[in-house]
């Protein structure tokens, strides 16, 4: 596709995939969303690139690091079992952390965030292989 | 307790590992590693089983039947050992037939998924989760069965997953039957609730559902097509880890549901399951006699062994289930032994072809024991696992009055016979045939190829001289089986 609006467009529509991804991951714990949604989310602001010039304009460089993306989303769930084995509680059961910070007030973090968001780190790996598999001539 | 969850946990870590390492010196030595440590797990969580019972893990804090559990019973913890045994064979076989470089580099990434795969299915209480690890084992298998980009095996790997995905497809759609049924999905709830219906018309359709489903996975009579489309692509590593674990967790998957929730109608579907088990045996038994190719001679051959399983299911007293689970286990060990053998031969001659090679006992006669082994154990003779199992099959059958599934039964071992002594003849007795070169490659053969042929006749050996504790086992897991109680209030306290 060659449309000058859209690749102007883009470099704006980009930060907006991206920080409706994180909003869509951390709402995710009671509502509908969470990790997958968001890493695929996540994983179209490099599909939008490809549209809007060609898949070549996107930074090679990505594509291995979607590997590292992989790596890091299911280490991050790894860790997330972590403390309930640590503090003797049946295995995988969330553990709440309470703590304050200046500006935003006290805030509720836990393991289940932890897990969500490596989904959402190793899905967005996953979309960022399949568009380079994809799009780059073996 | 969390022990209960390592069988998934260990292959789990090892796989975040492989992620940040290519293939070298280094993760062959993790992955015997690795599977070291799954060894010493099972034989400790079969251990518990037996000493304290049935080992349950809400995962989460959620109770069943609201939650994820895991539950190793008896049978669960058998088949953990067997995994662990041929998992580790397999580490010490790969050292040789996985190359480190390009296709392969990533092989024991997904070594690790496909076990993680398999333990999960095996010790799942969730009839949903189990779906999960079915898949997981699909994908895993089909990356494994493409590795090394040949044409061949991508052919292969695609009917090997299309065919897979239908079966996956259909169990999926039985469980949603099940669960728009009663609402559950935590299979001791399943059991509590179903075994009360009386109405087989209610459970019905899932039950043929389920049934099919399992049947593509475990590659019964006529739904065996993937099994010998695909299997002798793979590198022979892979193949001899397919034949041990792929098709004995779809005959699990059916000896867990016939058993513990679907009894309706029993009369009806133990005859069809025996009318299946005795196809598949002698269709399997008939096809593998016209290949001249030991990995088909032996993937046809698989094929008529799960027949032998499916026919103690049918029969469904404890002595048949307690024959069909030794069965399974013999098997797994025997089978995956006779495809490394194969393997080696190839790394010998430089081809699967029968009529290509010949002369080994005298060139290699270590090979040749090694082969006798596995190869008597399959066929049936006494001492080795194979007798026993075949001979506890056969009690029960004439016992309970099923003599037509016996005969054939018994006709399909004179098939096994036949296939075996066929390669016996053609690659060992056999003089080395005219124009061919008693060794193309000049390979020789390294601790790596012998030892874990070696690990896996010494266990033929001991199921058969120690048959009696063994059966013990196979009987405690099958009364466990017929009778799930203890399953059921375990799982719901």
């Amino acid at each position: 596709m060659n449309s000058i609006i859209l690749q102007l467009a883009e470099k704006y529509i980009r930060w907006i995939f991206l920080i409706f991804s994180v909003i869509v991951l951390i709402r995710g714990h009671n509502q509908p969303g969470g990790g997958f949604i968001a890493g695929l989310l996540a994983g179209l602001a490099i599909i939008f690139k490809g549209f809007a010039f060609t898949p070549g304009h996107v930074n090679p460089k990505l594509e291995n690091r979607s590997q590292i993306l992989i790596g890091a989303g299911i280490l991050a769930i790894a860790l997330s079992f972590i403390p309930s084995v640590l503090f003797g509680q049946p295995f995988m059961q969330g553990s709440w952390f309470i703590f304050s910070l200046p500006a935003i007030g006290s805030v509720k973090a836990g393991t289940p965030f932890l897990f969500d968001i490596g989904v959402f780190l190793a899905i967005t790996g996953v979309v960022f292989m399949f568009f380079f598999s994809l799009t780059t001539p073996k | 307790m969390i022990t209960t969850a390592l069988p998934i946990l260990v292959p789990f870590v090892f796989i975040i590992v492989f992620l940040f390492l290519r293939s070298s010196r280094l993760t062959q030595w993790l992955s015997l590693f690795g599977s070291s440590i799954l060894v010493v797990v099972s034989v400790y969580l079969y251990s518990r089983v037996t000493s304290i019972g049935i080992q349950v893990l809400h995962v989460g804090g959620w109770k069943a039947p609201f939650g994820i559990s895991l539950v190793i019973d008896h049978l669960s913890g058998i088949m953990l050992l067997a995994t662990s045994v041929i998992v580790l064979s397999i580490s010490v076989y790969s050292f040789s037939y996985i190359e480190k470089q390009f296709p392969f580099s990533r092989f024991y990434l997904f070594f690790f998924a496909l076990i993680m795969g398999v333990n999960g299915a095996f010790i799942t209480g969730d009839i949903f989760n189990l779906y999960v690890w079915f898949e997981v084992i699909l994908m895993s298998s089909f990356v494994l069965i493409t590795l090394g980009s040949k044409k061949a095996q991508l052919e292969g790997g695609i009917k090997y997953m299309a065919l897979n995905i239908f079966g996956s497809l259909l169990f999926l759609a039985g469980l949603g039957l099940l669960y728009g049924q009663t609402g559950t999905l935590n299979m001791a709830h399943l059991a509590a609730i179903l075994r009360e219906e009386q109405h087989a018309l209610q459970v019905n359709p899932a039950t043929i559902l389920f049934f099919v489903a399992f049947g593509i996975k475990a590659a019964v009579f006529p739904l065996f097509f993937w099994l010998p489309a695909s299997y002798h692509t793979a590198n022979i590593t892979i193949t001899s880890l397919f034949s041990g674990l792929l098709t004995k967790v779809g005959v699990y998957a059916l000896i867990r549901v016939f058993t513990l929730f679907f009894v309706q109608d029993q009369h009806f579907w133990h005859n069809l399951i025996l009318i299946i088990a005795g196809l598949t045996m002698l269709v399997g038994g008939l096809a593998a006699t016209s290949q001249y190719e030991t990995r088909k001679i032996l993937s046809y051959h698989i094929i008529s062994q799960i027949g032998y399983m499916i026919m103690g299911l049918g029969i469904f007293t404890p002595l048949a289930v307690a024959g069909a689970i030794f069965f399974m286990v013999h098997n797994m060990v025997a089978k995956t032994n006779t495809f490394l053998i194969s393997g080696v031969i190839s790394r010998l001659k430089g081809t699967y072809q029968l009529k290509e090679v010949g002369g080994l006992f005298i060139q290699n006669p270590l090979l040749a024991i090694l082969f006798i082994i596995p190869a008597l154990s399959l066929a049936g003779f006494p001492p080795l696992s194979g007798f026993f199992a075949k001979f506890i099959l056969f009690k029960s059958g004439i016992e309970n009055h099923n003599y037509l599934i016996t005969a054939a039964a018994l006709l399909t071992a004179m098939l096994t016979l036949y296939s075996m002594t066929k390669i016996w003849i053609e690659a060992f007795l056999k003089k080395q045939p005219d124009g061919t070169e008693a060794n193309p490659a000049q390979n020789k053969l390294s601790v790596f190829d012998i030892l874990p042929s070696a690990i896996l006749g010494l266990i033929s050996v001991a199921m058969g001289v120690f048959a009696g504790n063994f059966f013990g086992m196979c009987l405690e897991a099958a009364n466990n089986l017929i009778n799930p109680v203890l399953y059921i209030e375990t799982m719901l306290q």
